[in-house]
């Protein structure tokens, strides 16, 4: 059968049922009139919680990224300190951050689309609410209880058709950020773990995820191994000394893109810190 | 005649799209009895793009019901088969 004809017959029944007939039919009106209002109150809240989940996936994306600079940047100074080990094992952390930042961006984008799509809804029904209103005015005044029934059910169809097709927009929304908040859930214990972590605190950790990530990511790693040797290659071994001492800003220039620094081969570094394992104390404490 | 496709909100179409549009009804309704998701995905999105093509935006404070409800755009096999069997089926 017609798909069309199918969902708009099903449609349709639904809100002739959800259609209360009242002693006075002009009552009916006014209840109506509260439950769109409901509704309006429905969709607002509903854009303001996939807006929190969309904040909420923005954060983990920048911590993310932070931690995954500043693991280059260790892969990086291992590297020059000789440690191929401890450079391996920061970018086979690097790499699984930057895939769970390539999920994390498609679940922005999608809750994006999402939070759109219910504010235009919301504003297509807040249209058709206050038409209502104002055709229910009209009927009041104008019709007695038993001229009136024939006028309501016509200002009826064309907005039970609205809360129902906003009604479902609803839901789907619903639906999309309770997944998106256990996939966040998971994320947040990602990183809590420490899996992500840096790996100054000393040997690399022989984590489980952090296996599985080697196994996946072997062949980016050996890659970015290459790649850094090139840079290293190329650069001055004397630029690791030149970069001694300097204090870095760490975290403030999370978002820089590598290309910004230009000539440079190992820029603002903080080899100072004696490149790598056992540099930075807090961490060391941190018990695992 | 005024076509909704949900979510997307209400279009006014020509009544001379009817024939064109009954067709590519057809191939959406045969995919979903064949269950094949691929010619479903195929022949909703087909149709939607060729309403989105001919329909007019038809002003959102009008009361007027659609003749037609058409499935939202991601609207996956199983909710449409949903949307067609949902209880309450026949209008009393």
């Amino acid at each position: 059968m017609s798909v069309m004809k199918r969902v708009t017959l099903i449609f349709r029944s639904k809100a002739n049922k959800a259609l209360d007939r009242m002693e006075d039919p002009r009552e009916t009106l006014d209840y109506s009139y509260q439950r769109q209002l409901e509704m309006l109150q429905k969709v607002r809240r509903g854009v303001a919680d996939v807006a929190t989940s969309r904040k909420r996936v923005e954060l983990q994306m920048n911590q993310i990224q932070q931690q995954s600079n500043k693991l280059e940047k260790q892969a990086r100074d291992a590297l020059g300190a000789g440690r191929e080990d401890l450079a391996r094992e920061a970018l086979t952390r690097r790499s699984s951050a930057q895939s769970q930042l390539n999920d994390l961006q498609a679940q922005y984008a999608s809750l994006q689309a999402e939070e759109e799509k219910l504010t235009v809804a919301s504003q297509r029904l807040q249209a058709k609410v206050d038409s209502f209103r104002t055709r229910k005015e009209t009927i009041k005044a104008t019709y007695t209880a038993a001229e009136a029934q024939t006028r309501i059910n016509e200002a009826f169809s064309g907005i039970s058709e609205e809360m129902g097709d906003v009604g479902m927009a609803i839901q789907r929304a619903e639906d999309k950020t309770a997944q998106m908040q256990a996939r966040a859930g998971a994320i947040d214990e990602l990183l809590a773990s420490g899996a992500l972590e840096d790996v100054s605190g000393g040997a690399p950790r022989d984590d489980i995820q952090a296996e599985l990530d080697r196994m996946g990511a072997g062949n980016d790693v050996e890659l970015e191994l290459q790649k850094l040797r090139g840079e290293l290659g190329s650069g001055s071994a004397g630029a690791l000394e030149a970069g001694a001492g300097e204090e870095t800003q760490n975290g403030a220039s999370q978002a820089r893109p590598a290309s910004s620094n230009g000539g440079s081969a190992l820029p603002s570094s903080d080899v100072g810190e004696s490149a790598i394992p056992s540099a930075d104390p807090p961490r060391a404490g941190d018990g695992t | 005649m005024i076509v909704r496709i949900l979510g997307e909100g209400q279009l006014s179409v020509d009544d001379a799209e009817t024939a064109a549009l009954n067709q590519l009804d057809a191939t959406l309704a045969s995919a979903v009895d064949a269950g094949d998701e691929a010619a479903f995905r195929r022949a909703l999105n087909e149709l939607l793009t060729r309403v989105r093509a001919v329909g007019k935006p038809y002003p959102p404070d009008s009361l007027e019901p659609s003749e037609l409800i058409l499935p939202h755009e991601d609207a996956t096999l199983a909710e449409v088969r949903q949307m067609m069997t949902d209880e309450g089926l026949i209008p009393g």
